[in-house]
């Protein structure tokens, strides 16, 4: 069972108390009903799934019910990093060769 | 009486104290302390059982947890036979029965042996080859054939009684295997003063010190030190020392699990102790000291019962007092068997020979092995035993050829070199790397904050294993928080001597031999099986594992895989890194599902949630059926009464008087906040912005692609104070759905959510006397239609008590939802019950609310629904707010797709006959006559028989429905096609009248 700590709260929790909620850093339009077609087709329905470095929400469902964004790497399972929502990919992860 | 292979003065048990036991219905006599295989062998029993695939005859090969042969049924009453039980870890006690497996009618005799005979059909690869074809012949006669044929022993008939505990556990340091590496990290890390598990899977600690007779620390033997050192730890309040607990999973993050097994070893557990106790342990730190497992040599018949691991026959003798013969051939490529040959010749058992393939070997074992006078032969190699049940002799040959010696033997002890137990290593996704000079994988690059010491480490020696065990747990202490300690670390004053042997087939069973020389025992793949699938193509030794099956029985290869993967290496000219070794999963050992379960079985399996009226309702006879985690009321049958008869009755007097039904299980939400009518704009098709304080409105929301995800009627208490209800299962996803659009795309608004399902219950009062058994109860609102419209709610007092009085239908008559807190749900359902009563009122459950709703055509979302039906397909289209330019889902509903013609859409549907119920979920067609098959162009999705129509009526999804009103369509299905006429969807009421009826 991973541990995973929320931004919010502070502090790691394991993973049981979490949901993850897909891919992150994907913004709903905000004139949406005037998206083109393909435009709409990257929003809604295409998804990176990369090997390696993944960017996706997580939620503390079981604790502050808070969205938040992860960073973790789909092949070890690790979590790089959390920080809050609305907050930017980060430039720079932490372990990253410089 | 003492046992025939009992050796007096041998051992560690005291001979006293004994246990009767049986196997194959035949009595024996062990001792406390024994394992089931000890006490076997102490009676001269050897042969336990047969082969997976062969039913060759087999015995033990080993003294530990990595046995491959020696699995048997324990059977303690009807409900408890556990099959496939190692025979070499179960602990003897008074009392027990023990059953053979995989053999019929007979041990001895065994009619599956002809297997053996018939091995060419049954080499590698054989399930691909031989039971492809025909497709059907897989489900009726190879399967259950082979399953029958294949038995690992049989499940009991009976539900498990036992009960399983389960505990979650933190620590600094956690040392994994209770020999001397482990017992001496333990001891660094403890006197830290950090929280330290040891943990070990035997009954005793002291892992190989049990039968390394040579060892010395502290002044004392081995083995006693342990004891010391252990019941040391034990009396430090900061160290929780296990035993009997097999570490069988590394999981992420220094999680591991571990299985306790609490009472298979006891006469007679009692209720109170559970069978097995699973600990699931986060460590800061992890010192794996797993040790090594001696391989066995692979040669023709090495299967033979009375041939076994050189340590495990030491184990029997000096731990357990038990000879396994008395005139015993030794076979080794390394220096450790000769250890054995001492022992059991020191114990007054005969050394016929040791035959080593080495050509000049020196070391002081051998020299003291030569000294008591034993054979021993340079440069040969025994290729074949002989003997079936037991086996009788060896052949000996030069290893490079040459004449052949028989020399009779009631045992063999092999030893071909030690294996780290990296399994746990490798399963915290460390990566192995291969040692070339020692020929052993050993732990490479570590991905957790863990540590191998001693034997799984690589680390030769006990002076070496002891010094490196210390100087980690020390480490592993400091580092995760420790202080430093003061104690010396434990003096070495003798070890064993130690030396490398051999990986692959032996001589005599190398390239172009069809000898049976087992390299998995348990899975019955022979040397020549790894050569063939090599030949057959396959390259890599995952595909060698999957054709072959080597490695991958219940004992996960613990014996087999090195040698497996030697073999394959030589057959394709590679290096054996290059080949590469198969993954350890978890679990190192098999583990129960009981114990994975734990309590979470039965009635704790999964929550049950109960309404406010549940015990009302189960006092009159309800029925109940489960809607999520709900039990709901399913319908109130009176004496005599069927389902069918109770729903009639029910649905008749809902339409004609009025009916109670608790709908507290709808889910809802209040949406507060100065924003909240803008957010609801956002997440519902509806306008919001408009609807005035004290009305109601079905709202539909939709998923970013247009499709519906939920419904239900919301009111507005206040302008900024919405009464939200969705579907009974939707209410958590809907609520997760608004969350997630408040907190991430839409936080400028100033919302709050609250999930207020569980605080109010909802009695539904409808029918046409609804208002008149509602009306004398309520106080502080005015009831009639010109103050309390349909769809408006208000709020007051109800039997006195606060009230969210709604009035709403869905059941197309005059109707109200009574919201009370739900503390008193139950008096308030009393009180309406008493007043609906004096009209003539019934109770009814879900299933009359489906049929009189399906009568109205209003939909169930999630029944009537899938996914991919969109309002304007639901023929709810009057529910989009056209002039809106933003909610969710609105760009979704322009996709091509989902605007285009033909689309699947609501319709009703009257069967010609109208007896005909249709089944729900049954495919629609146009044409009866076409060829199969037919094309579908849509299926029922809800169908009941309604009294009130006097007929069926059916609710379907049919492609280009709307445009197909009065055609009639088809319903095929086993008994003959059943004719339907395509309808509007409201059978009762069209013109909506008895709203205000
Ligand atoms: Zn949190």
């Amino acid at each position: 069972m991973l541990l995973i700590r929320c931004p919010y709260c502070e502090e790691e929790r394991p993973e049981l108390e979490f949901r993850n909620a897909g891919e992150a850093h994907i913004a709903r339009p905000t004139n949406i009903a005037a998206e083109s077609d393909d435009d709409f087709e990257k929003f809604f329905f295409i998804r990176a799934n990369p090997k390696g470095v993944i960017y996706e929400r997580w939620r503390h469902i079981h604790g502050c019910a808070r969205f938040f964004n992860a960073v973790r790497d789909t092949v070890t399972d690790k979590f790089i990093m959390t920080y809050k929502a609305g907050e930017p990919k980060p430039a720079k992860l932490p372990g990253a060769a410089k | 009486m003492t046992a025939a292979f009992r050796i007096s003065g041998a051992g560690r048990l005291s001979q006293a104290r004994t246990a009767s036991f049986s196997f194959d219905d035949k009595s024996y006599t062990g001792i406390e302390g024994d394992t089931l295989a000890s006490a076997l062998l102490a009676n001269g029993v050897h042969l336990v059982g047969r082969s997976f695939k062969y039913h060759r005859p087999r015995g033990f090969l080993s003294a530990g947890a990595e046995e491959p042969n020696a699995l048997v049924q324990i059977v303690r009453d009807d409900a408890r036979k556990t099959p496939n039980v190692r025979a070499t870890v179960q602990e003897l006690y008074d009392g027990l029965t023990a059953n053979s497996q995989n053999c019929w009618p007979s041990l001895a005799f065994d009619i599956g042996a002809v297997n053996d005979l018939a091995s060419p059909m049954f080499s590698a690869g054989f399930y691909y080859k031989t039971f492809m074809w025909p497709k059907s012949a897989w489900k009726n006669l190879y399967e259950p054939k082979i399953r029958a044929a294949a038995g690992l022993g049989v499940s009991p008939e009976k539900p498990d009684p036992d009960h399983y505990a389960a505990r979650y556990a933190h620590c600094e340091v956690l040392v994994l295997g209770g020999g001397a590496a482990g017992i001496a990290a333990a001891l660094a890390a403890a006197e830290t003063g950090v929280r330290v598990i040891l943990a070990d899977e035997q009954a005793e600690f002291g892992g190989s010190l049990r039968f390394e007779s040579g060892a010395r620390i502290d002044g004392q033997g081995g083995f006693a030190w342990a004891q010391g050192a252990v019941a040391k730890l034990k009396a430090m309040d900061n160290v929780r020392v296990l035993s009997r607990t097999t570490a069988f999973g590394y999981y992420a993050q220094n999680f591991v699990g571990l299985v306790e097994r609490v009472s298979d070893h006891l006469k007679s557990p009692g209720r109170e102790l559970a069978r097995e106790r699973l600990w699931q342990v986060r460590a800061n730190r992890v010192v794996i000291a797993t040790g090594a497992i001696e391989r066995h040599m692979v040669f023709a018949n090495n299967d033979r019962p009375g041939v076994m691991l050189a340590s495990a026959a030491r184990t029997y003798l000096n731990h357990y007092g038990v000879a396994v013969g008395r005139n015993v051939g030794v076979y080794t490529a390394n220096d450790s068997a000769y250890a054995a040959a001492i022992d059991l010749k020191k114990a007054g058992v005969n050394i016929a020979a040791v035959v080593d393939l080495r050509d000049n070997p020196a070391g002081p074992v051998i020299d003291e092995a030569r000294a008591l006078g034993i054979e021993i032969n340079f440069g040969r190699a025994v290729i074949s035993a002989g003997g079936k049940l037991r086996v009788s002799s060896m052949t000996v040959q030069p290893k490079n050829g040459g004449g052949e010696r028989t020399v009779p033997v009631d045992a063999i002890l092999m030893s071909a070199g030690w294996t780290p137990s990296v399994h746990l290593f490798s399963q915290s996704r460390g990566k192995v790397a291969f040692n070339d000079e020692t020929k052993r994988f050993v732990p490479g690059t570590y991905a957790q904050d863990c540590v191998s010491v001693g034997g799984c480490n690589g680390t030769d020696g006990l002076d070496a294993t002891v010094d490196e065990a210390y100087a980690a747990g020390a480490k592993a202490a400091k580092e995760a928080g420790g202080k430093a300690g003061k104690s010396a670390k434990p003096k070495v004053d003798a070890g064993e001597s130690c030396s490398r042997g051999m990986l692959g087939a032996a001589p005599g069973a190398g390239p172009g031999t069809t000898v049976k020389a087992f390299v998995d025992f348990q899975n019955d793949v022979t040397a020549k099986d790894i050569r063939q699938a090599v030949h057959e193509g396959m390259r890599s030794i995952e595909h060698v594992k999957r054709f072959t099956t080597n490695g991958m029985a219940t004992d996960q290869g613990k014996t087999s895989n090195m040698h497996g993967l030697a073999i394959a290496a030589e057959e394709l000219g590679k290096p054996i890194p290059q080949v590469g070794l198969t993954t350890f999963r978890a679990p190192y050992t098999p583990v129960t599902f009981g114990s994975i379960v734990g309590h979470a079985r039965g009635a704790l399996f999964d929550p049950t949630r109960r309404t406010a009226t549940h015990g009302w309702a189960a006092s009159q006879g309800a029925v109940f059926e489960d809607v999520g985690h709900w039990k709901r009321a399913w319908y109130f049958p009176k004496a005599g009464e069927d389902m069918h008869a109770a729903v009639n009755r029910e649905c008749v007097a809902v339409r004609k008087v009025g009916g109670l039904f608790d709908a507290s299980t709808l889910g809802k939400i209040e949406v507060v906040g100065p924003d909240a009518a803008k957010f609801m704009e956002l997440l519902y098709t509806n306008p919001w912005e408009k609807l005035e304080t004290g009305r109601c409105r079905y709202g539909i929301m939709l998923r970013e692609d247009g499709f519906i995800y939920d419904d239900g009627v919301v009111g507005r208490l206040a302008p900024d104070r919405f009464h939200v209800t969705t579907t009974t299962g939707g209410a958590p996803r809907v609520m997760n759905h608004m969350e997630d659009y408040l907190q991430t795309e839409f936080p400028h608004l100033n919302v709050w959510l609250t999930s207020i399902t569980e605080q109010w219950a909802v009695i539904a009062v409808q029918g046409p006397k609804s208002r008149d058994i509602i009306a004398p109860l309520v106080e502080g609102i005015d009831m009639s239609d010109e103050a309390m419209p349909h769809m408006s709610v208000r709020e007051g007092k109800i039997c006195g008590v606060p009230t969210r009085l709604f009035r709403m239908s869905f059941t197309g008559e005059r109707g109200f939802e009574v919201n009370v807190p739900a503390d008193y749900g139950e008096a308030v359902w009393e009180a309406l019950w008493a007043e609906g009563q004096k009209h003539g009122a019934v109770a009814y459950g879900t299933e009359t609310m489906h049929v009189l709703r399906a009568e109205k055509g209003y939909i169930i979302v999630g029944q009537d629904t899938d996914g991919t039906v969109t309002p304007n397909d639901a023929g709810l289209d009057w529910a989009v707010g056209k002039k809106k330019t933003d909610f969710v889902g609105i760009r979704g509903l322009t996709r091509s797709d989902l605007v285009a013609k033909g689309r699947k859409q609501l319709v009703g549907l009257k069967t010609k006959d109208p007896k005909v119920v249709l089944e729900e979920g049954a495919q629609i067609v146009a044409d009866p006559k076409q060829p199969i098959p037919m094309k579908m162009i849509g299926h029922v999705t809800s169908s009941y028989w309604s009294e009130n129509c006097g007929r069926s009526i059916a609710l379907a999804l049919v492609a280009g429905g709307r445009d197909r009103m009065g055609q009639t369509l088809y319903v095929p299905m086993p008994n003959g096609t059943i004719e339907v006429e395509v309808t509007g969807m409201v059978f009762v009421d069209e013109k909506g009248e008895r709203l205000n009826g």
